[in-house]
């Protein structure tokens, strides 16, 4: 999903990183508020961080024949909320530009838009609606995690299909083609994504109850109440 | 193993078919998929010139998959620290040791 540095258009390019910006600006007070509020979240922040880092440098080989990487955005927005993954996806991507041409500068704001902003809110909304339906846990947590990989991937091809349209089938088709290239590919990938990130969940359950129950992942979800220690045991 | 262990285990080598299957029933170049979008882009806009290029470029394959693996395993390490300091805290508070496979993501 990493669209190379200079490949989009100097307008499509300034044009997603104005509609980025005021979502990783909203995220960077909110990870202010949250280390304030509770200091000793700060290492679960780096662990959900260090998620990211790992999974968006893991090239996995897909169905398709092609290679493309996980996000590993969903974690993150569930522990602590899209917004807060808005900035640490950021971070990652700003990291990859610069260090490894991998992605770019100009690009960020577009990349920053599908991996860091549209997946975790997708994967949170997922999640959410999940629980709220009654839903296990760990299903919703394999869900948000898939489909935020998967949602970020659309996200690429509809932003390359805006800057370049089929001459023949217009923008529908561009994404159509890009989306046959990033989408598909991605499926596997989003699957496995989802089972990693269940499998961190349950580590993260069974090792640090008290973090998870202060940030309300593990309770009563709706209303975010805090679940006694004993109740955890699922 | 507990029941605990046995799931873990079981989502990990999910993640291991997934990846080992098309390696070994697809045949194809595996190449990365942001190359490919970005030949597409090429091919469909051939007059397109890219207009900034990366401020640093790895010289070659080598160094940039060097330079990933460096990337994996800063957050690996992070990872495994995060559940290494988990597990001794609760250790620590008498929560009993906090999972026989606590930290084998790290």
């Amino acid at each position: 999903m990493h669209i190379a540095e200079g490949y989009l258009p100097p307008l499509h390019a300034a044009a997603w990183t104005v509609a980025a910006a005021p979502f990783v600006v909203h995220g960077c007070r909110a990870l202010v508020r949250q280390v304030r509020a509770d200091p000793e979240s700060k290492l679960l922040l780096g662990a959900a961080g260090a998620f990211t880092f790992v999974l968006s440098a893991l090239k996995l080989p897909s169905v398709t024949g092609s290679c493309s990487h996980p996000t590993g955005t969903g974690l993150g927005a569930i522990l602590f909320k899209p917004p807060i993954m808005s900035v640490l996806g950021c971070i990652v991507l700003f990291f990859q530009a610069v260090i490894l041409a991998h992605g770019g500068l100009t690009t960020l704001g577009a990349n920053t838009f599908s991996m860091a902003i549209v997946g975790p809110w997708i994967g949170y909304g997922v999640y959410a609606l999940l629980r709220k339906l009654g839903s296990g846990q760990e299903v919703a947590v394999f869900f948000a995690a898939a489909l935020a990989d998967l949602s970020t991937y659309c996200v690429t091809s509809v932003q390359l299909a805006l800057a370049f349209p089929d001459t023949d089938s217009g923008v529908l088709g561009a994404a159509l083609k890009f989306g046959s290239i990033f989408a598909v590919t991605q499926i596997p990938l989003a699957i496995s994504e989802g089972l990693l990130t269940v499998l961190v969940m349950r580590l993260l359950i069974k090792t640090s109850p008290g973090e998870l129950s202060r940030l309300g992942v593990v309770g009563d979800p709706v209303r975010g109440t805090r679940a006694p220690a004993a109740g955890l045991g699922r | 193993m507990s029941r605990f262990s046995v799931v873990n285990m079981l989502l990990f080598l999910g993640v291991i078919v997934l990846v080992a299957v098309p390696l070994i029933f697809v045949s194809g170049e595996f190449a990365g998929s942001d190359d490919q979008g970005q030949a597409q882009i090429e091919k469909s806009h051939p007059h397109y010139k890219p207009w900034f290029s990366s401020i640093y470029e790895p010289p070659s394959g080598e160094v940039s998959s060097g330079l990933f693996a460096i990337q994996a395993a800063i957050g690996g390490g992070a990872l495994g620290y995060y559940f290494g300091v988990a597990r001794t805290r609760r250790r620590i508070a008498g929560g009993g040791p906090a999972g026989d496979s606590g930290s084998r993501n790290g």
